[in-house]
């Protein structure tokens, strides 16, 4: 019985509740599971979305420092600016499918290297000007052009051509790129009149909401564009949004009223701040993870045996319990789980394994020297803790681990990428080609883990372009193998993104692209 | 007398200007010494190598120090503080709001903490020793002894979340009258009131009883004038000028410190506006801020020495 619950309430998530939400309402309701399933199934028809009002945002990750150019966005609050006023040629659905937004539709060749978008026409820029796909031609060369700054240059990198047909944009690659289309749904690649080039910082887009005020740092606010041209989607009449970074302020503000939802929910306060009145806790699997780098070419890490032996000397499950309170899951040393499309779910998870891990290391030759992993908070929240549980299952392996405090300050410009062994994180991206093309790749940018190897780099490259989605798989799945035995990866958990709401927020969808229902939540939903 | 009493101020003021300077080249030396660079922290973990030499180029990061110090020193002098790396804003303007809302916080907590400051101190002197005495202390020495964001957070907790009577965040905003800004605030108000409270009312206190023990006031007193009387004609009067000093400090300290309470209260003002700054190396802002706080600082501490002279006219006169 309580597996049949835990599998039901497993298919109700997918539904849009979360788990507690729905033990409560069943509960309470003194029904069991299945009739409760109908019930909500008829009130989840019957909702139907209420114009008007406002929409008041607390969020973490925002700073005095943020710009309106869409082409630096870089933490939360400037994604979530983006996303209420801007849009891209497509979005990326709960499921993992594609939406499309600015692009009516979208075709490949037969060698994916050509990719014709239909760009959707009558689009109205917040100025007046009607969206042409030159705008949408100019805003992927400014992201894409050498000289940019921009966050997306590097997925832009293999595109060698984009022209106008009519009312199509042709896009060619380098390279057959079958997750084009998700590479240009990045939230960097807003859509901007002329591209932008002349004021990226005028903060003019197609989105549902014009921006009224902008204090960076501060607040932004918005007010719904009379001429958008999607009714299904920006239900209030403004929006506004606070800059609250200090945790225990947010979840106040969020208690009394201040503001309808707040991002970044402390696990250790959800709990706590879920059994307040009138505020519902939604945490929701998404594809980032914490982890521990290792440089695979410099000493002492460069000796296979030894990273593995540190693979199986780290506790995940008891870090995703006592860092995460629960809120994520086990990681299995490569970077993707089951978030992404196409993740193969028959790769053993690797598990504590001290004796091995021992064993390992004395194979690995070590001189017994301290191991020395440089840590800070800013590396995750609970890094240096999550830290000190290494240490602690390592050396139960014999394996002297050696912690170094850094300061926040200069953490990602001096320590991660810097040094041999550090603590960082990934937000994830949402294709696994993206994530590898990322990081992985022998020639990536990112490549934070020195990982140069022949056979993954062929995989990928065919991966890139191979259309049939099962053979795509597969060779994700090989990757994904060698990865996790041959990387300098040690990835022990996927956190969740934890975010509260009001209970009068309505039209709330578990989208874990990124927090917020992917940054959706203000022109999806409304309030009762 | 008017002439060296002009003099005096006129010293004071120079002292202040050349202090100002010191400080602008400590400031500029300081900001140099930060680790890591303002590229690096704009792009953060989202740095390329090819973003990271565009943007250095544009930010002009590749000019030697004396020359960047000795333009940005023009332009101060043009009262031209620049624009900030991290996003193109001129920085005058965005600190003109910025600093308004400081000094509009500090001025609020500044009413209400120093008269009462000194009405307590007043009356603790008054009932020395005696349970006010003692209550007065008491209060004042708990509420400067816990942390400001404990104090922070148990207001916002039992205040704003659990009574509702003020707001949790201290969003404002220019739109809002002048009372809805008023309760706004009322929170870091209390806490920054309470926070500098202890300070001038022991001093005041202190600089009382240190001038009750005057033979002067004993002659009062043998005269057969009333305590109070004592007090404030005739002990107040002469212990001005270690007040003063005091409250210019804690006039200083809540333009300057009060950062931990513009963070947890949310509250659009200078010290926010400096941590993120400081956080992303955006110099510029960095040293604007800093030579704004220095200016505040030495002005305040002018203020409270010129007050000083005037209340006694035994400082015009150095030995």
């Amino acid at each position: 019985m309580k597996k049949f619950r835990k599998s039901l309430t497993a298919s109700m998530l997918k539904s849009g509740m979360s788990r507690r939400a729905f033990i409560a309402r069943t509960s309470a309701l003194g029904v069991g599971a299945v009739a409760a399933n109908s019930v909500f199934g008829r009130m989840a028809m019957a909702q139907e979305p209420v114009k008007g009002g406002t929409l008041r945002m607390g969020l973490g990750g925002g700073s005095s420092t943020t710009s309106l150019d869409p082409a630096l966005i870089a933490s939360q609050v400037p994604f979530h600016v983006v996303r209420a006023y801007g849009e891209q040629l497509l979005e990326v659905n709960a499921d993992g499918s594609l939406n499309p937004r600015l692009a009516e539709s979208y075709e490949a060749s037969d060698d994916a290297k050509t990719w014709t978008f239909k760009i959707r026409q009558g689009v109205k820029f917040h100025n007046g000007e009607t969206m042409t796909a030159e705008d949408v031609r100019q805003t992927l060369l400014r992201h894409s052009d050498e000289d940019s700054k921009s966050g997306a240059l590097g997925i832009m990198r293999g595109i060698s051509d984009i022209r106008v047909d009519g009312e199509n944009l042709i896009v060619e690659v380098d390279v057959p790129t079958a997750d084009l289309p998700y590479l240009l749904s990045d939230f960097h690649l807003a859509i901007q009149p002329g591209g932008g080039r002349e004021d990226p910082t005028a903060g003019i887009g197609t989105g549902a909401y014009k921006i009224v005020e902008a204090e960076p740092g501060v607040r932004y606010t918005f007010e719904k564009f009379a001429d958008y041209w999607d009714d299904s989607r920006g239900h209030f009449d403004t929006i506004e949004m606070t800059i609250i970074n200090d945790a225990t302020a947010r979840n106040a503000a969020l208690q009394s009223g201040q503001v309808d939802i707040v991002n970044q929910v402390a696990p250790r306060v959800a709990g706590l701040l879920d059994r307040a009145p009138n505020i519902t806790v939604d945490h929701v699997a998404g594809r980032g993870h914490y982890v521990f780098i290792m440089q695979c070419d410099q000493p002492p890490f460069d000796n296979k045996e030894l990273r593995n032996a540190l693979k199986y000397a780290i506790n995940r499950e008891e870090m995703v319990e006592k860092i995460l309170r629960g809120y994520g899951s086990v990681g299995n040393d490569f970077p993707i789980n089951e978030s992404y499309p196409l993740f193969d779910d028959s790769i053993e998870q690797r598990h504590y394994d001290p004796e091995k891990a021992a064993e390992l290391y004395k194979a690995s030759g070590h001189d017994g020297s301290p191991i020395i992993l440089r840590v800070a908070e800013t590396a995750f929240p609970g890094a240096v803790d999550a830290a000190q549980l290494f240490q602690q299952s390592a050396q139960a392996a014999g394996i002297p681990l050696q912690i170094q405090r850094e300061p926040d300050d200069g953490y990602w410009s001096d320590v991660w990428n810097n040094t041999p062994f550090c603590a960082s994180y990934w937000d994830g991206r949402p294709v696994q080609d993206q994530m590898y093309t990322t990081a992985y790749l022998s020639s990536a940018d990112w490549n934070d883990t020195h990982f140069y190897n022949e056979e993954f780099d062929e995989l990928l490259l065919e991966a890139k372009g191979e259309l049939d989605q099962a053979k795509r798989k597969q060779e994700y799945s090989q990757m994904a193998k060698i990865l996790r035995d041959e990387g300098g990866l040690i990835c022990p958990m996927f956190n969740e993104f934890v975010q509260a709401v009001s209970t009068d927020v309505q039209g709330w969808e578990e989208n874990g692209v990124f927090e917020l229902m992917n940054g959706l939540a203000p022109v999806k939903c409304w309030k009762a | 007398m008017n002439a060296s009493l002009l003099k005096l101020v006129a010293q004071r003021l120079a002292l202040g200007l050349m202090l100002i300077f010191f400080v602008s080249i400590l400031i500029f030396a300081g900001t140099q010494m930060l680790p890591g660079d303002v590229a690096q922290a704009i792009l953060g973990q989202s740095a390329t190598p090819e973003a990271l030499a565009n943007l250095r180029a544009e930010l002009g990061l590749n000019a030697p120090v004396y020359q960047r110090y000795l333009s940005w020193l023009v332009g101060l002098l043009h009262g031209d503080l620049g624009t900030s790396l991290t996003n193109g804003q001129n920085i005058a303007t965005a600190i003109e709001g910025r600093l308004s809302n400081t000094l509009f916080l500090a001025g609020c907590a500044a009413i209400i903490s120093v008269p009462l400051a000194i009405i307590l101190g007043l009356v603790s002197v008054l009932y020395r020793n005696r349970w006010p005495d003692k209550l007065i202390s008491t209060i004042t020495l708990a509420s400067i002894s816990v942390p400001e964001f404990m104090l922070s957070y148990i207001l916002i907790f039992y205040i704003g979340v659990q009574l509702g009577w003020a707001p949790s965040v201290a969003m404002i905003n220019s739109n809002m009258s002048f009372f809805a800004k008023l309760h706004a605030i009322a929170l870091p108000v209390t806490v920054l009131v309470m926070v500098v409270l202890a300070h001038m009312m022991r001093m005041t206190r202190a600089a009382l009883l240190n001038v009750m023990q005057s033979a002067y006031i004993e002659t009062a007193e043998l005269n057969g004038l009333s305590r109070f009387k004592v007090i404030w004609r005739h002990a107040f009067p002469n212990a001005i000028a270690p007040i003063v000093n005091v409250v210019m400090l804690n006039m200083a300290y809540l333009v300057v410190g009060v950062v931990v309470v513009e963070v947890v209260f949310v509250y659009p003002g200078m010290g926010q506006y400096l941590v993120d700054h400081v956080a992303k190396r955006d110099v510029p802002v960095v040293q604007a801020c800093g030579i704004i706080f220095a200016a505040v600082y030495i002005s305040l501490n002018m203020l409270a020495d010129i007050f000083s002279i005037l209340a006694n006219p035994r400082l015009r006169h150095p030995r």
